[in-house]
């Protein structure tokens, strides 16, 4: 096998008109390292990985293989010099196998394909991996972890020594995850690969990596060897110094709290209409978090939306308070039944809506004295909007914008301004900080905990672990469709909850 | 009577009106998996088929030679494929409704070039007589082979391992599953699926050759009964597996001699139910093998009625 790719870029700069995504960024990998590339979204990550790979052009910058300056003005000159990259989104083929998948992508596949001499090839080939991943299975059987290393070993298979890995661990379990990166990991140290790594979680980084450069706003805020730097220093360049705001420390679940949801036998439909979700004897309490953890994909999202009432129930009861929930806004209203749902611009708003609207779709159609009204107040609409829009801090050009116009973080502030005012006491939340840069996040796991210290029974789902220790008093896992694991807060361990979600149990 | 054999009548007629019947339904059939295998889904095939029939039968006429008129049908039919494929590259376009269109343009243009060929009579398709060795007539009857049927056949061995064993082949099924990896790859779906399109085109016009140059094997507007229409059913229930076309084109045919079998041992009543056989089983196997709930097993991942 070839050796490791050493890879340099200097000075990269990238404008898009007047904006610039990069300023000046240097960054410099040795052969056989495992680098980190951190920042927030939006820190020109994606932008600086693209420019190094011939994706885009940079406006300024050079690139440095091996020793020896190199023009890479497209993916194509980026692969002659034995450079790859894994993308978050897997860019495998579903129904063709592994093998057939490895072969397809090469180059110089030929026109005919003698299966029996390629397959003598790839066995000889996979001999030389630490990865062992079935090649005769279509990659849609394969679990989220093989498909990540299948998608590695394309990479060293197509004869890349340097490849980027784009957030290599965000669909997978921490035990796979470890896994993967420790393998890679071996691969560096025995100078086979070199690694470029763009992550957000610091516990990887400082568990597997060599060095790390930090990005944000475009700028090279910090790097050096991670043995030399901790956590707080990392998070520091990654944020600057705007202010975070900090979780109110947990107040006590009273013992005699009452359960606000219990879901019993209930049954539906999951999106393949090929198997079922049953979810059976949950219950959460007035003032109690209860996180749901599972891999995207194991019915948490059906439940969900049978709860929100997007989908339909085939089966079991639900109760709010004792009395039977259907999801109707009715029902939602008489018994302050909230929802934060996962990516809200598509299921918490109206997109070409203006933000007034979408904050005042809760009370829109109530009078003053709450009761039904028949005709709308634009002007109370505003004044609502204005309110909540102050006391949440959204930032929009004004209350007549479009909703979509707004950032992710915006959108998300603008539902929580809606679903957190007045009286809540069941706050039914989903992925609420995906995609969300640290501050956002911070507000929005603050407000929730605020909620929950206020009396709401939270159900939390989500698939980022770390989120879920956080926030929850309980942890449930959801795999295959049902509740498989149950855990208070103080003897959950991330491992246990690992091997359940991966349902090896 | 020597020569009479009966019920056993039934059964053999069966069998030579599904190698009679089911040329055009393997056609068509081999033709819409490769388009379909690529991503698209044709439904103007019926359109091609007529059209094909129409071209073939005139060129036929006007050379003499029925394998011009076949070289001529392949012709017109990618050229019907490629338009159907130029038009949905534009983007927001939707493949069935152009395909809709192009089934309805290819009737109707081909109805109106066909007119004056209505009359003169056109030399027809070769036939192997594989019933030699058998002294009975009905044997021989059903046992006289077209060519393009043993083609149609060889073509549905070979579509299957191309799809396997092939670089186009693996491209074809790389474009259909995922157009994003493809692109990843360097590919272009849109040109793939351009071509894949342009061949089911070309395939389908051999199926309406074949109708009007061997059986019935004359020109006239009642030529086609829908097999353009129900060779798109039969790719579903095939699963887009070649060797699956040609089995269900078999069946069909099979179903649709069941009318003029029955007919030909003395049935007198009611056979006129049978002659539906065919449609009847399309919605048979059409219900048994959906569901509202979930997706076929084996579909290509960018089909238009499956994403």
């Amino acid at each position: 096998m070839s050796k490791a790719v050493a890879v340099e870029a200097v000075g990269m700069t990238m404008r898009f008109g007047a904006f610039t995504a990069l300023d000046d960024v240097s960054i410099k990998v040795p052969a056989g390292t495992f680098h980190a590339l951190l920042g927030e979204n939006g820190a020109g990550k994606s932008t600086l990985v693209k420019c190094m790979m011939g994706f885009y052009t940079p406006t300024e910058g050079q690139m440095v293989v091996d020793g020896k300056e190199a023009v890479i003005a497209s993916p194509k000159d980026a692969d002659r010099l034995g450079l790859g990259m894994v993308y978050q989104h897997f860019t495998l083929v579903p129904s063709l196998t592994g093998a057939e998948n490895l072969v397809i992508s090469r180059e110089d596949a030929p026109k005919v394909i003698d299966w029996r001499w390629e397959r003598r090839q790839l066995a000889d080939f996979m001999e030389t991996m630490p990865f062992k991943i079935p090649l005769d299975q279509p990659v849609s059987a394969l679990a989220a972890g093989e498909k990540q290393k299948l998608e590695i070993v394309k990479q060293l298979y197509l004869g890349r020594r340097f490849i980027v890995l784009d957030e290599p661990t965000s669909v997978l379990t921490p035990n796979e995850a470890e896994e993967m990166l420790g393998l890679v990991r071996g691969m560096t140290k025995r100078g086979d690969l070199t690694v470029l790594m763009i992550s957000h979680k610091f516990h990887e980084v400082t568990a597997f990596c060599d060095d790390v450069t930090v990005l944000r706003k475009g700028k090279r805020t910090g790097s050096g060897r991670i043995a030399d730097l901790d956590r707080k220093t990392m998070a520091a360049m990654m944020i600057g110094d705007q202010p975070i705001a900090t979780l109110d420390s947990r107040a006590a679940t009273p013992a005699e709290a009452k359960p606000v949801l219990t879901v019993t036998a209930l049954k539906a439909k999951d999106r393949t209409g090929l198997k079922s979700i049953e979810v059976d004897g949950l219950s959460v309490r007035a003032g109690e978090i209860v996180g749901i953890a599972g891999i995207s994909g194991n019915g948490q999202k059906e439940f969900l939306e049978v709860l929100a009432g997007q989908r339909i129930r085939e089966g079991g009861e639900i109760r709010v308070k004792a009395a039977p929930y259907a999801s109707t806004r009715e029902q939602s209203r008489n018994l302050n039944v909230r929802f934060i749902p996962e990516e809200p611009l598509r299921n918490a708003c109206a997109p070409k809506m203006t933000v007034a609207e979408n904050i005042s779709f809760r009370t829109f159609d109530l009078g003053r004295n709450g009761k039904p009204a028949a005709w709308v107040s634009a002007r109370a609409i505003r004044a609502y909007a204005a309110k909540l829009i102050e006391q949440f801090k959204v930032k929009t050009a004004s209350l007549s914008s479009p909703i979509q116009s707004l950032s992710g973080g915006n959108v998300q502030r603008a539902v929580l301004a809606r679903e957190l005012t007045g009286d809540v006491d069941l706050l039914i939340v989903s992925n609420p900080c995906f995609g969300l840069d640290f501050a956002a996040v911070a507000e929005i796991r603050a407000r929730i905990m605020k909620a929950r210290n206020g009396g709401a029974a939270v159900l939390l789902m989500s698939e980022d672990l770390d989120e879920l220790m956080e926030l929850s008093d309980r942890i449930l896992v959801m795999s295959d469709g049902a509740l498989v694991y149950e855990t208070p807060i103080a003897t959950a361990d991330v491992h246990v909850i690992g091997e359940h979600m991966a349902g090896h149990h | 009577m020597e020569n009479d054999i009966g019920l056993w009548g039934v059964p053999l007629a069966i069998l030579g009106g599904a190698i009679r019947v089911s040329t055009p339904f393997i056609f068509v059939s081999l033709g819409e998996a490769v388009t379909e295998r690529s991503g698209r889904i044709n439904l103007g095939l019926e359109g091609t088929l007529v059209f094909g029939a129409m071209a073939a039968y005139a060129i036929a006429v006007e050379t003499g030679s029925p394998w011009a008129g076949v070289l001529a049908a392949m012709v017109a039919g990618a050229g019907f494929g490629l338009l159907h494929g130029w038009i949905c590259s534009f983007p927001r376009v939707n493949d069935i409704a152009v395909g809709i269109a192009l089934m309805l343009f290819g009737i109707g243009i081909a109805f109106f070039f066909g007119k004056p060929y209505i009359q003169p009579s056109a030399p027809n398709l070769p036939a192997i007589p594989l019933g030699d060795w058998s002294s009975l007539p009905q044997v021989r009857a059903a046992l006289n082979v077209n060519v393009l049927f043993l083609l149609g056949a060889v073509l549905a061995v070979a579509l299957w391992w191309a799809f396997k064993n092939t670089k186009i082949g693996l491209i074809v099924r790389v474009v259909g599953d995922s157009a994003d990896s493809a692109r990843a790859m360097g590919l272009s779906p849109t040109a793939v699926r351009l071509f894949a399109t342009a061949f089911g085109g070309a395939l389908a016009a051999i199926g309406g050759a074949y109708l009007s140059l061997y059986y019935p094997g004359s020109w006239n507007e009642r030529i086609s009964s829908g097999q353009g229409l129900m060779a798109v059913a039969l790719v579903i229930f095939a699963r887009w597996n070649p060797l699956g076309c040609f089995a269900a084109a078999m069946l069909f045919g099979g179903a649709g001699a069941l009318g003029p079998a029955l007919q030909s041992v003395g049935v007198t009543q009611g056979y006129y139910l049978f002659y539906a056989a065919p449609y009847i089983l399309t919605l048979l196997i059409m219900i048994a093998t959906s569901s509202p709930g979930r997706q076929l097993a084996g579909a290509p991942g960018e089909l238009s009625i499956t994403k």
